[in-house]
């Protein structure tokens, strides 16, 4: 284990909307086409705090994105106990909420309807006032009766944001959200899910390959080795927001992070 | 005026020039109309003057109707050359003129010379004949086998669907259900019309159950596979949301399977007129396949032609019937403009 860097962190009161999430020596495996095991996770242990945003920083296919189904509940861990606000988690509770790298939005259906989705399922009847205020929090305004095969990468994977933050998530779950975008997009989209994060006070895990967008968006960074995927190190950032890629405890802790990385031969 | 001269005042450096031509507006006059319309007057006044080798009733009828489209494709020419309705036909231009072209070759090498002989070349003024003079038997064997087709597809695309969706959404159905359809589907229904015949009270709730069989399989195996080829996030992403099974099935997995839905009613629909023929020439003793071998019997040609344009017009009509449902209901597919 790294040890935090020294700067003070002022953590603020635990949010009442966010979940703690609770990861107990967790492992997992898949069962490989070759009739062999694919062990994904070994013994990983850690704790999300209401409101805290948490970035899971590792190579492709280590078992991230694993770890976030999990939380999502759509699968329950081969050995340990994932737990919300100390409830095991034994399935998928529109509490938690995940978003691909893919927007996946059905393409059958409107901006509108894709949004609505969750409020449907439910059997919210009362969903246009809602379903507009979220599309105006992302920047979607006017693009409510488009269809999906109409908009453009960067607002598919808003439209995609809105649709789980329609529910009021207590915990998002990001899987890579901004990997598929170009860099001006991408820079846009980070500031936007920074003021979303800040206003909601959910608990945000935010699964990432980029060193900077962990730094520019989490409190803490988790470090993972590669397959089985177990916690290399751990960072508090502890940086006031917005942050800057050029500030000198930024550029520190980046160099340590790729330390990290380097050690664990992820480039 | 072109549109580009029209804002020379704002743009004077793009006014066309010989180096950038202005677009060109299309011309009054429509001058593949002015052909055909000459195809068509001239196979007229052919067919009107030079007398039959043996006189057919209806050849003056023939000659008029060849004349009167003309007469419309020459004043759609001349007049109507900028109009919308008369745009619209514009790409079928070239058609009409071979069409014309045709049918006045067709009448000089049968009806007027004969260097195609009778009874298996019969003059198109014959067939018209078939029309104006046995159109009551025509349009009575039009509606037996309305009652036929429409009530056997109906039935077998529904269970077709719900068999589909059924085998394609759970592994206990699949595994009794597919083998079946991996088996059984391939036979053609119509080898199944000897049983068909013993078991059913008549030849016709044979026939609309053969004609079931025959959609409802092609829509059952493209339903299955279009709902198992789902994209599993889909079903994720719900689930997270709050979708109960039922939901999952509806809106998510019966959306996304539509594309291929169609492709099954498509072939199934294809598939149901062979068998709606096949049942009708060997059972039915009425509709279009029974008129169809009623006339080969008879020897009588010119009724075998008239009703196999009959059922072209027909079918393909169905077919494009299909495809307009199937335009509006994946209009979202259509949608490909992107901001």
């Amino acid at each position: 284990m790294v040890s935090a860097v020294t700067v003070p962190l002022t953590r603020e009161a635990p949010s009442p909307v966010g979940i703690r999430a609770q990861i107990r020596g967790v492992s997992h495996h898949y069962p490989t086409p070759g009739g062999g095991l694919l062990h994904v996770l070994d013994d990983v242990t850690f704790t999300v705090e209401p409101g805290e945003c948490v970035a899971l920083l590792g190579p492709s296919g280590c078992g991230k994105s694993t770890l976030l189904r999990l939380l999502a509940g759509l699968e329950q861990p081969g050995r340990g106990k994932i737990g919300a606000d100390g409830v095991r988690i034994v399935g998928p509770d529109p509490s938690r909420l995940l978003v691909f790298q893919d927007p996946t939005l059905y393409p059958w259906r409107t901006v509108r309807q894709n949004v609505g989705l969750g409020l449907e399922a439910r059997g919210i009847a009362d969903r246009a006032r809602r379903v507009d205020e979220v599309l105006h929090l992302v920047g979607l305004d006017g693009f409510a009766d488009a269809y999906p095969n109409q908009l453009s990468g960067g607002m598919a994977q808003r439209a995609a944001l809105a649709r789980v933050l329609v529910n009021d998530p207590r915990l998002l779950l990001l899987d890579e959200p901004l990997g598929k975008l170009d860099a001006l997009t991408r820079m846009t989209m980070q500031a936007e899910l920074l003021r979303l994060w800040q206003n909601a006070g959910f608990t945000t895990l935010l699964v990432t390959h980029d060193v900077e967008e962990a730094l520019l968006l989490a409190q803490r960074v988790l470090v993972f080795t590669p397959r089985p995927a177990r916690i290399a190190a751990s960072f508090e950032v502890g940086l006031d927001y917005p942050r800057h890629r050029d500030d000198r405890h930024f550029v520190e802790l980046r160099r340590r992070i790729l330390e990290v990385v380097g050690h664990s031969d992820i480039l | 005026m072109n549109d580009i001269a029209h804002h020379a005042p704002d743009l004077p450096a793009i006014a066309a020039t010989a180096d950038w031509p202005a677009a060109r507006e299309a011309p009054p006059f429509w001058t593949t109309g002015a052909v055909a319309a000459t195809v068509w007057l001239a196979g007229s006044a052919i067919n009107y003057h030079w007398p039959d080798l043996s006189p057919w009733a209806r050849t003056p009828l023939l000659a008029m109707a060849q004349g009167a489209l003309g007469v419309l494709l020459l004043g759609a020419a001349i007049f109507g050359g900028r109009t919308r309705q008369v745009r619209y036909f514009h790409p079928a231009g070239r058609w009409l003129v071979a069409l014309g072209a045709l049918l006045t070759v067709w009448v000089v090498l049968t009806a007027k010379t004969a260097l195609l002989p009778l009874p298996f070349f019969p003059p198109p003024q014959s067939i018209l004949e078939v029309y104006t003079d046995d159109y009551a038997r025509l349009l009575e064997s039009l509606w037996y086998s309305a009652w036929l087709l429409v009530p056997g597809f109906v039935a077998g695309a529904l269970a077709g669907f719900g068999a589909g969706v059924a085998i394609g959404w759970s592994r206990t159905v699949h595994y009794w259900g597919h083998p079946i359809l991996r088996i059984v589907g391939p036979l053609p229904a119509t080898a199944w019309l000897p049983v068909a015949f013993f078991f059913f009270p008549s030849a016709n709730s044979a026939s609309i159950f053969l004609i079931a069989l025959s959609t409802g399989f092609p829509v059952a195996v493209l339903t299955a596979s279009g709902i198992s080829g789902v994209n599993s996030a889909y079903y994720d992403i719900a689930r997270t949301l709050g979708a109960n099974e039922r939901f999952l099935i509806a809106r998510i997995a019966i959306p996304a399977a539509l594309p291929s839905v169609f492709v099954g009613l498509f072939m199934g629909l294809g598939a149901s007129f062979a068998v709606l023929i096949v049942a009708e020439m060997m059972g039915v003793k009425a509709g279009l396949g029974f008129y169809l071998q009623w006339a080969q019997g008879w020897a009588a040609y010119a009724n075998l032609y008239g009703v196999l344009i009959l059922m072209a017009l027909l079918f393909s009509g169905l077919i494009s019937l299909l495809f307009l449902v199937r335009d509006r209901v994946l209009a979202w597919q259509k949608e490909l403009v992107r901001w």
